[in-house]
């Protein structure tokens, strides 16, 4: 039914070269560069509206630093600013970070290494790193993660603390658009993909979920229900 | 502990958890080969979802705006087969005119 090649079973070890690697590293650096500046945008923002929903400026940056999850950072303080309790702002931000389950075990077997390395460079993952980092073939390609997920991860923090202690925001980043470069990111990854029929049906069944449970799911919910359209797609 | 610490460590530790549980659960085991197939269709079943969530999900459901915009115009590069750079440069600079204009 399907042509797609196979993908290498077992410990993945990364045998190519310094220089290759370090070249795929400046490649993820490279790519993740034009997302850095709409995170930055986007973390000034979250720093400030942490600010107003009553989250100290050492809090908001400890939270960026380890949700590293825009969207789950942000729904946990609007739920906060709006009055809602402590469990509803956790339960709507653990929600929409139940993907990073999934997603650590689709890295893991390319993360190397002592069990402290595979901590740290896991903690690089997010959708835009682990994205730039898919090889389309259900690889991924660790030097470029990291090289992704540290640019990334550097202009959310820093942008974080730019936004909570105080500095007014530059620009909304809404009107620059930069809300707009996130869904068009993916779906620039997404695309290459399209051509293998297998996983344009399973892409078109998770759109489906993700667009019919968006309108009655509480955020997050339709992401985590769309990644399960991949066991369909699971050959038996 | 004031309820925005509490949120702070409860959401960040369970997040640093939920990120490290695979690659140190897994370390560099091999997966079933179901496993490895589902892992390998993960990728366009999430992006996917990500792409619709981004694009069309507002506060309460739903929400077509200036941001479908700038998707239809990413689309319309991809078709041109512009790199991604440009694609996505293509839909933020879309998305914010269509705000200033309309």
């Amino acid at each position: 039914m399907s042509t797609m090649p196979q993908t290498p079973v077992g410990p993945i070890r990364d045998e190519r070269s310094g220089a290759e690697q370090r070249a795929s590293l400046w490649a993820g650096v490279l790519a993740a560069v034009p997302l850095a500046v709409a995170f930055a945008g986007f973390g000034v923002a979250f720093g400030s509206l942490a600010r107003t929903a009553g989250i100290g400026p050492v809090a908001a940056v400890v939270l960026s630093a380890t949700a590293f999850a825009g969207s789950a950072q942000f729904a946990a303080v609007s739920v906060l600013g709006a009055g809602g309790s402590v469990a509803a702002a956790v339960a709507a931000a653990v929600l929409l970070n139940a993907r990073y389950g999934p997603i650590g075990l689709s890295v893991a077997p390319v993360l190397g290494g002592p069990w402290w390395r595979r901590l740290v460079v896991g903690q690089l993952v997010v959708d835009e790193s682990w994205a730039i980092a898919n090889r389309g073939n259900g690889s991924f390609d660790r030097a470029r993660l990291i090289g992704a997920g540290a640019v990334l991860y550097l202009a959310w923090v820093t942008s974080t603390a730019v936004g909570a202690l105080g500095a007014s925001v530059l620009a909304d980043p809404r009107a620059l658009g930069l809300d707009a470069a996130f869904p068009a990111l993916f779906l620039a990854l997404l695309w290459p993909q399209l051509r293998e029929r297998r996983a344009a049906a399973v892409a078109a069944l998770g759109a489906g979920i993700a667009l019919v449970t968006l309108s009655f799911a509480p955020p997050g919910v339709p992401i985590v229900a769309a990644a399960a359209a991949c066991l369909l797609g699971v050959r038996r | 502990m004031s309820p925005a610490w509490t949120i702070v460590v409860v959401v960040g530790a369970a997040t640093v958890a939920l990120k490290a549980a695979g690659p140190l659960l897994l370390g560099s085991h091999r997966l079933p080969a179901g496993v490895l197939d589902a892992t390998r269709l993960l990728a366009p079943a999430l992006l996917a979802a990500l792409v619709i969530t981004q694009a069309v999900a507002g506060p309460d459901g739903l929400a077509v705006d200036e941001r479908s915009l700038g998707l239809a115009a990413a689309v319309v590069a991809l078709l041109l087969r512009a790199p991604m750079l440009v694609v996505i440069v293509a839909a933020a600079a879309t998305t914010a005119l269509a705000r200033l204009i309309l």
